[in-house]
């Protein structure tokens, strides 16, 4: 009598540890997809859908030419479709660093680490025709390629493609900049060697 | 009549009592170490992937910042897996004749999709958001570890719920600059003990009150 009643309750336990066991498992992964998983319901495989081709999601109509294309009236702008702060084109530097620096480099002259590991020379934005381009063709550029260069529309949203054309004009200027324009107490530095520049400054390491 | 026990089994009998002891605690220990360790965690395995792409190169090598490929993280709750396109931007023209990177040019071809696998995976009853870590100066490298020493990616952290409190308790003991988030390898100007709290406080870290609080994570 009493084994019988004892095996049955081992065999109670066993079984509520059985279900709950299921039970943790599906919660770990329950019935939704994550970001990027793959489906079996979609035919192409893909959780992450794309929007049907030709829709619009709401508010997300690009029916601003100069600020989505970079051109006015069909030519390139010469303007910026929004005026560009100081903090955001300190933006435009970062994301510079991040997208562009691989190939054009820190300074845009166009030997970036990848282009020193065998990709085909990117243009220098110190040459004469890009100096004299419209800020319009950075931006064009940028979103559909040139050249080698692949669009970055997937991986740069249209703000951040202006602010970096932002810091190309700044890149540019650095690299062409009249001798009036550097502080007469900097200009000592300009006979500098690169590691000399970036030594701290003597009255800095003194410390008086 | 003699005795059915020897008189040694009054010492077997004291001496089963102090095993039965000692073996329910090393059983117990042996579970939480068990729990802990990678086997159960997968923490440090090699997953094996469609390419065998290497973060060692680049990222150490090259020098390429995370956000190159993983565009939404400071945006959204997923990194971001780069489309195909983002390695074809290089290898269209970089090692593109070689015999590894044949699934990546398959891949753009045929617009079919790289099946990479997932190397972190939270439980679905985590609710986890890159961005937010990101903008409060939480390194890439404290969770996934220096991923520029990485030839295979592989899983750093136990991604346990201790492990994430270990951080929600003490924020201070891991923020950094916002501006070193992205770095690898990084080490703190000062000591972490002076700089860490005036993080928390500039960015506006919520206490570890809030942070260790259930629905944070569990929404």
């Amino acid at each position: 009598m009493r084994s019988s009643a004892s095996i049955r309750r081992a065999a109670l336990v066993l079984a509520a540890v059985a279900v709950l066991a299921g039970c943790r498992q599906d919660m770990h992964d329950t019935p939704r997809y994550e970001p990027f998983e793959a489906s079996t319901f979609f035919a192409d495989g893909r959780a992450s859908r794309a929007y049907p081709i030709g829709t619009v999601a709401r508010g997300q109509l690009r029916a601003d030419d100069h600020l989505y294309t970079g051109r006015v009236n069909g030519e390139f702008a010469e303007t910026f479709p929004f005026a560009v702060s100081h903090a955001e084109m300190a933006r435009g530097q970062q994301r510079y660093n991040v997208y562009c620096a691989p190939c054009h480099g820190q300074i845009g002259d166009g030997n970036g680490m990848v282009v020193q590991r065998g990709l085909r020379q990117a243009a220098t934005y110190h040459q004469d025709r890009l100096r004299g381009e419209r800020i319009g063709y950075f931006y064009d550029v940028i979103t559909n390629g040139f050249g080698a260069m692949q669009g970055y529309a997937e991986q740069v949203p249209v703000r951040d493609r202006w602010l970096i054309a932002a810091y190309i004009r700044a890149l540019q200027l650095s690299q062409h900049a009249p001798l009036e324009a550097v502080r007469p107490g900097d200009r000592p530095r300009l006979d500098q060697t690169p590691e000399e520049q970036l030594a701290p400054p003597p009255t800095a390491a003194t410390g008086h | 009549m003699s005795q059915i026990f020897k008189q040694s089994a009054n010492a077997w009998s004291k001496a089963s009592i102090f095993a039965l002891v000692f073996t329910l605690l090393a059983l117990g220990w042996a579970v939480m170490v068990l729990q802990r360790s990678d086997f159960v965690t997968s923490a440090n395995q090699f997953i094996a992937q469609p390419v065998q792409f290497s973060h060692q190169h680049h990222v150490g090598g090259i020098g390429i910042d995370c956000r190159y490929c993983h565009t939404s993280v400071e945006v959204a709750a997923s990194a971001g897996i780069p489309p195909t396109k983002t390695c074809i931007n290089c290898h269209s023209q970089i090692w593109s004749d070689s015999p590894y990177l044949e699934p990546v040019r398959a891949s753009f071809r045929n617009d079919t999709p790289l099946e990479w696998v997932r190397v972190h995976d939270l439980p679905d009853f985590v609710y986890f958001n890159h961005s937010i870590h990101v903008a409060k100066g939480v390194g890439c490298e404290t969770c996934h570890g220096q991923v520029d020493k990485m030839p295979l990616m592989l899983q750093k952290a136990s991604l346990q719920m201790e492990w994430c409190l270990e951080c929600h308790r003490n924020p201070e003991q891991f923020v950094r600059p916002r501006s070193e988030v992205f770095t690898m390898g990084y080490q703190p100007a000062s000591s972490q003990a002076e700089i860490g709290p005036a993080l928390v406080k500039e960015y506006n870290i919520a206490g570890s009150s809030n942070l260790t609080n259930c629905s944070v994570c569990h929404r």
